[in-house]
């Protein structure tokens, strides 16, 4: 009995020792993590003529950065976090153009401390609740920023916003050329900083009972954290942070609308931060780049196109990759996921009940196709006759592709979700 | 009579109109966020597909207004249903945030085929003569849009009152707003209501989305510009109550149009900060529970 006991023990204290040395040892830099560093400064010598792309591209990282601290840390779904992003944005546009305060480095701490300021009254109030709740009061804080913005649109200059905003030299030194690369070493250097700050807090006591707060928030209660302290702190911070991104965006592009407080906008950041994956620092990193260089592509060919493959898109990270694409990477570089999903597709094709589904989709695809196609082009249409000559061809097209899209999501689905299920059952 | 009380009387009718409009197509959403907890970011995109659909049969049918109004309302319920059985249903049990990003990936997918297929550029109904004029109502002559609309409102207020309070379902759906699992617990349904209350909450969208072009203009951004004070009403009636509904429907409608005639400039800024007093003072909602 003693030497089970003992046992126990010591195995108990081995287990307490791995718990300690993964806490000590998790926030240590990784080799692999120098590697976004070290493309962002390997873009700066490679496409020297896209840096104003570069540029935005790294704002929108530190924009992706702040929320995931409130999201994917703290798990407080807003959808008003361009309130913050705007008013770091219009801290410096104010400042040049009203007071004529261009120096950049101060207008950035005087633009974190304003949008940190509101971040803090606004989320004493708003994180005592949950739910539905804070994501409408986030969203109205954005939109009636908005509004006192266009209610004085003789300080801020409304919809058409404040031009021409020119910035001084940074260290009274380096002054700003054409092709932005300034700018981007610039941007570049604070993000480092930031990135810095928010890796420290992420990784410290304080943001790991952020974790606890979004695992189980009754739990932290009931171990006496000051859960709602926390809360507002983090989101300061957050706020802090989004209000420097907006800062930089003003003086990099020199100049600023009230459309930075877009619903847009809020939308955009979330976007961007789901699809490089929540709660884990280079989700932003990726999501950012990748939706930005997306935009940049697609949204030239057709507005209308990009907007529909973000919602794609959105979709099928919900569905497929919760965890966004560096989740995603990390699933398939696990050796049992090619195996495990191959042998549920397999396994798909035999299953009877499966097939119900499949058919029950294409049905429903090609139901809505159809009626897509009927309706398709009303709008455009001149003549009654001439739509309805057209009408079968294209109601035919739009039926079949309806059900193909349909059965082929619900297929796709299927042979992820059936070998959950399976295990789920054999348990 | 006196130019004060003539503005009085046009704000209450205007902002009476507008909350009409309002509580048609909130309405839906209250009940199913209160029967599920679902955050259905959709919804608009819903009303939105109604008027389309309005549109395209009026203008290129030839269906009379009303008519297609049904049509929509109908039309949109039936394809509702599908995406809630094939979408929605995978997603009760999912956080909040997954609900959102679902759901607004859908509302984006919607505005982008609709603009697509219509355009971006607003649309219009012609109107039946008799819905053109204005009707003169004893003391002073209002637009018959207006009118209908009001009338319109106060039916379904009637019909969904006598569903809601008076009828076995309605009985069912606020017992299970109430406390779901003791309701599936004595034989209650719940996911077969909720399909019921969802494909209603659905066409009566439509049914909202066609009603609103006259007033305000129909453009495929309507799924998203709406939705806020969709869910505004929502948040501030207090989910799955229908009295709530009403209330913060009439509240913020006449609100937000007072501010509009009496000080164009604020905007929208008066029906955000009623949204933002009433969710500080009472969290749930006027009727919600807390």
């Amino acid at each position: 009995m003693a030497a089970s006991e003992k046992s126990r023990e010591l195995a108990a204290t081995g287990a307490r020792e791995r718990a300690a040395g993964y806490l000590v040892g998790r926030h240590r830099f990784r080799p692999a993590e120098a590697l976004p560093w070290l493309l962002a400064i390997a873009a700066f010598f490679l496409f020297p003529d896209r840096m104003t792309f570069g540029n935005q591209a790294l704002i929108m990282v530190m924009f992706a950065l702040s929320l995931d601290l409130i999201l994917g840390y703290a798990g407080i779904v807003s959808l008003g976090h361009a309130a913050f992003f705007g008013v770091g944005a219009y801290t410096v546009g104010l400042l040049i153009a009203r007071l004529d305060w261009s120096e950049p480095l101060s207008s950035l701490l005087a633009a974190a401390m304003l949008s940190g300021l509101i971040g803090f009254v606004t989320g004493w109030f708003i994180l005592r609740y949950r739910g539905l709740t804070v994501i409408m009061l986030t969203l109205a804080t954005a939109i009636m920023l908005q509004e006192a913005g266009n209610l004085r649109s003789d300080i801020s200059g409304g919809y058409d916003g404040l031009p021409g905003l020119v910035i001084s030299p940074l260290f009274g030194i380096f002054d700003y050329d054409l092709y932005g690369h300034v700018n981007y070493l610039y941007v570049l250097g604070v993000l480092a900083v930031i990135f810095y700050m928010v890796r420290r807090i992420v990784y410290s006591p304080f943001g790991q009972a952020l974790t606890g707060i979004r695992e189980n928030v009754r739990r932290m209660h009931a171990i006496g954290s000051p859960v709602h302290r926390r809360l507002v702190t983090v989101y300061t911070i957050s706020a802090a942070i989004a209000g420097v991104a907006g800062a930089l965006f003003t003086q990099t592009n020199a100049y600023v609308t009230l459309t930075v407080f877009d619903f847009d906008n809020s939308a955009k950041v979330m976007v961007m931060l789901i699809l490089g994956g929540t709660g884990r620092l280079y989700g932003a990193f990726i999501g950012a780049v990748v939706y930005m260089m997306l935009e940049d592509h697609l949204s030239k060919l057709s507005p209308t196109f990009w907007q529909f493959g973000i919602g794609l898109l959105l979709i099928l990270a919900v569905l497929f990759a919760p965890r966004g694409l560096l989740g995603l990477v990390e699933e398939i570089s696990r050796k049992s996921w090619r195996r495990g999903r191959a042998g549920a597709a397999r396994r798909l094709i035999w299953k009877g009940e499966h097939w119900t589904v499949l058919a029950g989709s294409a049905v429903d695809g090609a139901a809505i196709g159809f009626i897509v196609g009927f309706a398709a082009n009303f709008g455009q249409a001149h003549l009654l006759s001439e739509y309805i000559a057209s009408l079968p061809g294209r109601a035919l097209a739009f039926t079949c592709f309806g059900a193909l899209v349909a059965t082929a999501i619900n297929a796709i689905y299927l042979a992820f979700t059936s070998r959950a299920a399976a295990e789920d059952r054999g348990s | 009579m006196p130019q004060y009380a003539n503005i009085a009387v046009s704000i209450l009718f205007d902002g009476l109109a507008y909350a009409m409009f309002l509580f048609i197509t909130s309405v839906g959403l209250s009940v199913t966020m209160g029967l599920m907890n679902f955050v259905n970011l959709a919804h608009g995109a819903f009303a939105m597909i109604g008027g389309y659909v309005v549109v395209s049969l009026t203008r290129s049918y030839g269906v009379g207004f009303v008519p297609s109004l049904i049509i929509a309302a109908v039309l949109v319920a039936l394809i509702s249903v599908r995406f809630e059985r094939r979408l929605y249903r995978r997603f009760y049990r999912a956080t909040d945030l997954e609900q959102v990003l679902l759901t607004i990936g859908l509302a984006f997918m919607a505005i982008a085929t609709f603009t697509y297929f219509y355009g971006p550029i607003p649309k219009s109904v012609p109107l039946p003569d008799w819905l053109q004029g204005s009707v003169n109502l004893g003391f002073r002559s209002f637009p018959a849009y207006r009118v209908f609309m009001i009338a319109v409102g106060a039916a379904l207020i009637a019909v969904l009152w006598y569903g809601f309070e008076r009828t076995n379902v309605g009985a069912m759906v606020r017992a299970a707003v109430d406390n779901r699992r003791m309701a599936e617990s004595i034989g209650i349904n719940v996911d077969r209501l909720f399909t019921l209350t969802f494909a209603l909450g659905s066409g009566l969208a439509a049914l909202g989305g066609g009603l609103a072009i006259q007033l305000l203009g129909l453009n495929p951004n309507f799924a998203l510009l709406y939705l806020v004070l969709f869910l505004i009403v929502v948040a501030v009636g207090g989910l799955g109550s229908l009295k709530g509904t009403l209330l913060a429907a009439l509240v913020l409608g006449i609100i937000d149009t007072g501010g509009k005639y009496l000080l164009a400039d604020a905007g929208g800024f008066f029906i955000y900060a009623v949204t933002v007093i009433v969710l500080l003072l009472k969290p749930a909602g006027f009727y919600g529970r807390e």
